[in-house]
């Protein structure tokens, strides 16, 4: 190998050496324009996405949610309030294994399927960022247990939470109502409200009853908390705090007692009852039967159970009182007498004798009244007092059916009453438009022989029922009527209570009005279709029986309740007030498939009256034998 | 005693390199002290390292680059025969066998490799340099393979990534024909499905998670975008030194070691940035300069080399700090925290200075 030859060579592989370095540079230089490119990506076009996010990574808000408002009655009995449970949570973006860890757990807490099943449930509906209870109301050893094994268990801890409370279970539950865990549709509302600030951190709300419709105020303000965290979400220090302000405390106008007297007196019987004083349009008690226990819906209800509920015949989740539609039957009578007195079509001593049955003049039609020969002569008090079909049949021929859906429409019949309550139903006032526009079918005479004893089309709520009477006790002055009687602001402790709210003035003559109510006076008196219920009492009652047919009898056919299936037996109906001079009391009942309305709803107004106005609990032995079933006819 | 120590002190020392290497470091302590919570014993265990490390770099330029040549091969044997020692008898931790322990201290052998085995490649391919065929290039690379391999099976794919990088920089200094290059490029690609099915499941992830972070933000994808925040949040001037609230209140990964990045582009901000990335430039283009100096091709591939490598710790670090390249266990040279790894980049820094300062004195034997 010569000299030259060798320097030859190191001259190339230099040469090379160098042309290789030259590409290196310049990738280099590429790397790093790559690099100087992200950095201005991140800080100068991204700066403020960046900035943000880091803010938020280091501040979180927590929501100090506020307790919810209690609901009492009018005497200050609590019907719902809170109590602290321990609860034990998941939060699943920090579980490795959910199963596992699920697993694991079952050794030391009892979990129910129904547990897990809620879980799943609510698994599905929130972030993996929520903390979802696996468990509520955790036992003292359960949480001790935990407690002690703990350090197992990453992303599972125990949380105390407030849950919602209704001492009285069952009782009252269509009222109170309930609230129940967050869900989509409620969601769409919050947002609709503009209620989200203020939602968050909540997870239920209401939804039924007190608890749905007075939700504003019994929601109470959330306080926030804002909080430097470090990556592990311990908090560092509180950078500020506002505190949270507790709902409102709402007093209801029901007397809990009376409701407990209503509810029990329903016994195993389904219907509604509404008690209210007309003077100020207070609802003192709101039975709907069956009910429910509104605390199973606390935290999410089971799914088997809400379908036990919502699939029941005996539909426990209606609420009858305002949902409830029936025929007023012959509790309507007392009102068309008062239509046919104002519009002059009967006055006294105008009296009729009756042969026990009404033939339709140009058709021959006949139509029976209840007792098979008739009751003789009868006048307009008799006629309410023996509630006389046959009286009351001509009566509405004469007067027609545009006058007598236009006079009971003064009563609120075919409205709704608007009481504090969302999804009340209007119930159903037939005129010939109205008949014309919904079947396009002419108005038959006949319809309105059958209107005029509140039987064929008309549909009424026990609602709208007891302010019709409450209309009549308090001589013609309609209140709007109310669940509640005042609201205590817990943050000023200011109490708001409620005028009386004159709905409408019906300008009655003194005479006529005084005339309708001698007959339901005399309803309770010897001689009476609800004589029994008078009988005894100290006070005097004014009332009117009613019954609703369920299913149309053919012609010739007997109503025999003890051949009939239960379901189809007649509807029971019994309005009332009291005491008769100066009423403090208006009630309006149905039981369903009770038979007649004496015999069944009337015993049970007895009891509400006795109580409301004597302070005097009646013990259901003795009102049994007061009522004797026997003793009692159809009216 | 002083005046006559003094030269002798800086007789083989680049003041240019080692200026920029020194202000690199202050900058690094400054980071550390911030990014360790305000750990003042992190931060003297660091200088305690680089104290260490000061004094290896003096010692290795002073040694003569003819004496890496002559020992080349014995110190890459002794420290392939230690990463095998790794395989049977090494000392978990995290799920990795890394460690080895020799009684008196332990060790990772695969940092040792990361400077043997240049010098072992820079050697055979000087040795070879008028007769080499391409029989040559495939026996360099098994140099550099056989350790990559034991290396990622510990596992531990940045070091061995990076050992192989350091490996390819060797082959293609030293004249690698571009048509093995292109072919090995092709090959490497035709390969991936392998590859793929032999990593490790956090490996996999990692990959995946830097197509679309988002996907699991609390899961693997969680250091990418943290640091995102970090670096993106800094702006253009920085949250200020000891104020960036990312990495004071522990949402970024590793912020001491791996992610020290973040935390400094948080608190100094682009321009910190710009700055710190010139000074890095600085030392490579140094090396470069110093490379294209020396005298022989052993000289030549090993100061390239270790410029090269320092850049590629460089670019895979902040590129993976910024999110546009998987997370793999990179330190940042001279800033982040970790004895090892400084101590071998000082080293390294003695073997350019030596191969500088011996420049003229090296034979074309």
């Amino acid at each position: 190998m010569s000299y030259s030859k060798n320097s030859q060579n190191i001259y190339k592989s230099r040469y090379l050496f160098k042309q290789r370095l030259a590409i290196i540079t310049a990738l280099i230089s590429v790397a790093f324009l790559a690099i100087i490119g992200r950095f201005f990506y991140l800080q100068i076009f991204k700066y403020d996405f960046y900035k943000d996010l880091s803010e938020n990574n280091r501040i979180v808000v927590i929501p100090n949610v506020p307790n919810r408002g209690l609901i009492l009655d009018r005497n200050g009995i609590i019907m719902a309030d809170n109590y602290f449970v321990y609860s034990l949570e998941i939060t699943p973006s920090k579980v490795a294994n959910l199963n596992k860890t699920i697993n694991n757990l079952k050794p030391i807490v009892e979990l129910s399927a129904s547990d897990l099943k809620q879980f799943r449930k609510i698994l599905k509906e929130s972030s993996s960022l929520d903390s979802i209870p696996i468990k509520t109301r955790l036992s003292e050893t359960e949480s001790a247990r935990f407690a002690a094994n703990k350090l197992r268990f990453e992303g599972v801890e125990i949380r105390s939470r407030l849950f919602r409370r209704y001492p009285k279970g069952a009782f009252a539950s269509h009222l109170v109502g309930h609230i129940n865990r967050i869900n989509e549709e409620d969601k769409e509302a919050i947002k609709k409200l503009g209620w989200q600030q203020n939602y968050k951190g909540t997870d239920s709300i209401g939804k039924l009853g007190i608890e749905k419709y007075y939700e504003a105020k019994l929601h109470g303000i959330t306080g926030f908390q804002k909080v430097e965290i470090d990556a592990n979400g311990n908090s560092v220090r509180i950078l500020n705090s506002t505190p949270s302000i507790e709902g409102d405390t709402i007093t209801l106008s029901i007397d809990s007692n009376l409701q407990e007297i209503a509810e029990n007196a329903f016994n195993k019987y389904r219907g509604a009852l509404v008690a209210l004083n007309p003077k100020n349009g207070e609802v003192l008690a709101f039975v709907s039967r069956p009910n429910f226990d509104p605390n199973q819906f606390v935290g999410g209800i089971d799914v088997d159970e809400w379908k036990l509920l919502n699939e029941s015949l005996d539909k426990p989740m209606l609420n009858r009182a305002i949902n409830g539609l029936y025929p007023p039957g012959s509790t309507i009578k007392p009102f068309v007498a008062l239509a046919a007195l104002e519009n002059d079509i009967r006055k006294p001593p105008f009296n009729i004798k009756d042969p026990g049955f009404f033939t339709l003049p140009n058709s021959g039609h006949t139509y029976k009244d209840w007792k098979p020969y008739g009751h003789g002569i009868v006048d307009m008090v008799m006629a309410i007092t023996i509630s006389c079909d046959t009286f009351f049949y001509g009566l509405g021929i004469e007067l027609g059916i545009n006058k007598l859906s236009e006079f009971l429409s003064r009563f609120g019949f075919g409205e709704a009453t608007h009481i504090d309550m969302f999804g009340e139903n209007a119930g159903l006032l037939p005129s010939p438009e109205w008949k014309q526009k919904r079947f396009k079918q002419p108005w038959y005479l006949g319809e309105t022989v059958i209107t005029s004893i509140g039987q064929g089309y008309m549909l009424v709520t026990p609602m709208q029922l007891a302010q019709a009477v409450a209309t009549i006790a308090n001589g013609g002055l309609t209140i709007q009527p109310r669940l509640i009687q005042s609201i205590k602001n817990s943050q000023t402790g200011k109490i708001e209570t409620f005028k009386n709210k004159i709905i409408r003035e019906l300008h009655f003559k003194p005479e006529n009005l005084a005339l309708v109510k001698e007959g339901m006076m005399n309803v309770t008196q010897p001689g009476g279709t609800a004589a029994s219920i008078g009988a005894g009492a100290v006070y005097k009652m004014a009332a009117k029986t009613g019954t609703a047919q369920v299913v149309e009898m053919k012609r010739n056919q007997k109503y025999n309740p003890n051949r009939m299936n239960e379901r189809h037996r007649d509807h029971a109906l019994f309005i009332a007030y009291a005491p008769a001079e100066d009423p403090t009391i208006a009630i309006a009942i149905i039981v369903e498939n009770g038979g007649h309305g004496g015999s069944t709803a009337g015993p049970i107004a007895r009891k509400l009256m006795d109580y409301h106005l004597l302070k005097k609990i009646a013990l259901s032995k003795e009102d049994n034998k007061a009522a004797p079933l026997e003793s009692e006819h159809h009216d | 005693m002083l005046e006559r120590l003094f030269p002798r002190l800086q007789k083989n020392i680049d003041p240019m390199l080692m200026i920029f290497i020194s202000s690199t470091l202050v900058v690094g302590l400054f980071t550390l002290y911030s990014a360790s919570g305000r750990n003042i014993i992190l931060v003297l265990n660091q200088l305690f390292y680089i104290g260490l490390g000061f004094i290896l770099l003096w010692v290795t330029a002073g040694i003569h680059p003819k004496y890496y040549e002559k020992f080349a091969l014995p110190i890459y044997i002794i420290g392939l025969l230690l990463l095998v020692g790794v395989m049977f008898f090494g000392q978990s931790s995290h799920g990795a066998k890394r460690w080895l322990n020799l009684g008196l201290f332990k060790m990772q052998p695969s940092e040792i490799m990361r400077i043997a085995v240049p010098i072992a490649m820079a050697w055979y391919l000087s040795k070879r340099e008028n007769k080499r065929h391409a029989i040559d290039y495939v026996i360099a690379s098994l140099f550099f393979i056989l350790p990559v391999i034991l290396i990622i099976n510990q596992p531990d794919l940045g070091t061995g990534l990076l050992i192989a990088a350091s490996g390819f920089y060797i082959l293609f200094l030293a004249g690698l024909n571009w048509k093995f290059i292109v072919g090995g490029i092709v090959g490497l690609f035709s390969l991936t499905p392998i590859i793929w099915t032999h990593l490790h499941d956090y490996q996999k992830n990692r990959l995946l998670i830097l197509l679309d972070s988002s996907q699991d933000p609390l899961g693997s994808g969680y250091h990418t975008i943290q640091s995102s925040i970090a670096m993106g949040s800094g702006g253009l001037i920085g949250k200020g030194w000891l104020n960036g609230t990312q990495g004071q209140l522990d949402f970024l990964p590793e912020q001491t070691t791996d992610f020290i990045f973040a935390v400094f582009s948080e608190e100094f901000g682009l321009l910190g940035n710009l700055l710190l990335l010139g000074l890095f430039a600085f030392i490579i283009g140094r090396s470069l300069v110093i490379a294209s100096q020396a005298k022989n091709t052993f000289t030549r591939l090993l100061a390239a080399n270790i410029g090269l490598t320092f850049f590629t710790y460089i670019f895979i670090n902040i590129a993976m700090v910024s999110g546009i390249m998987p997370v793999v266990g990179v330190p940042l040279p001279l800033i982040s925290f970790g004895g090892t790894s400084m101590t071998i980049i000082l080293i390294s820094f003695g073997i350019l200075m030596s191969v500088h300062s011996h420049k003229e004195l090296v034979g074309s034997s």
